[in-house]
């Protein structure tokens, strides 16, 4: 397969692709964590400890896989847009995160923060309206 | 809270560092328009001869398990918006170390981010 163009279409597909990617690795990453606890120490026992922890959990690695998937895409989106424009596109997945985590996760979100989040998705259909790409490719 | 802030500053500074060093890579080795695996792997053998993506791979990796050590004190519909103040230093550092042209609008919407950021943090309360 062999693309002579990177169109917007495309660019909005991955983004779009971004926006599921990150939010899920970013909820099973936290489902991970909840039940493994903060490092208690910076010490290097300690984190060799933690970090064991780490490899043994089945929700850290499939969110670590999800974010890896994510990476991939944010990579190739990169190559075809400007990072302030592709960084700021990505930042709907604010809202999707604050959704996975109050039905996936039942956490609390206040109205003050799901107003944060509102505005933080605003601001990046703001940024929606600007050209992709600014510089020279390379 | 310290240990907190603490963690929050290295995930916002460390990651957006990677996400440029990241970014100034791609630039470099140019757009991927051959998706043929064979194609795929030299470009990432071009990637990976490029200094900058190591610095990016190095500060990502420790925004990464900054964001963990968060994740675990913190819900992760708290921790997750409050990173998007990244996105202020994101449009700093395009503009200073990629020379990219942020526009008003675009810092217009950075501008509505860390507003909305800022709400997020009120709400924890």
């Amino acid at each position: 397969m062999k693309t002579s163009a990177s169109s917007p279409s495309k660019i909005y597909l991955l983004i779009v692709l971004m926006v599921i990617l990150g939010p899920v690795g970013n909820v099973l990453l936290g489902k991970g964590m909840k039940r493994i606890g903060a490092a208690t120490a910076w010490n290097p026992v300690e984190l060799l400890h933690f970090l064991e922890m780490l490899s043994r959990s089945g929700v850290i690695w499939l969110g670590v896989a999800c974010l890896m998937a994510f990476f991939a895409v944010y990579m190739l989106v990169l190559s075809w847009a400007d990072y302030s424009y592709v960084q700021l596109a990505s930042a709907m997945a604010y809202g999707m995160v604050a959704l996975l985590g109050h039905f996936l996760l039942g956490e609390v979100v206040t109205p003050l923060r799901w107003a944060g989040v509102l505005i933080i998705c605003l601001g990046v259909l703001v940024v929606g309206h600007t050209p992709p790409r600014t510089t020279e490719q390379g | 809270m310290a240990n907190e802030i603490i963690l929050l500053l290295l995930i916002v500074v460390a990651g957006t560092g990677g996400e440029l060093c990241v970014a100034r890579t791609m630039q470099a080795v140019g757009p991927a328009t051959d998706f043929r695996l064979a194609a795929l792997i030299q470009l990432i053998l071009r990637v990976l001869r490029i200094g900058w993506m190591w610095l990016g791979l190095l500060l990502m990796a420790v925004a990464f398990f900054s964001l963990l050590d968060m994740l675990s004190l913190e819900n992760v519909s708290f921790v997750v918006p409050v990173t998007a103040l990244r996105y202020g230093f994101g449009a700093a550092g395009g503009k200073v170390f990629l020379r990219e042209q942020v526009t008003g609008k675009r810092w217009a919407g950075v501008l509505l981010v860390c507003i909305g950021v800022g709400l997020v943090l009120i709400g924890k309360r």
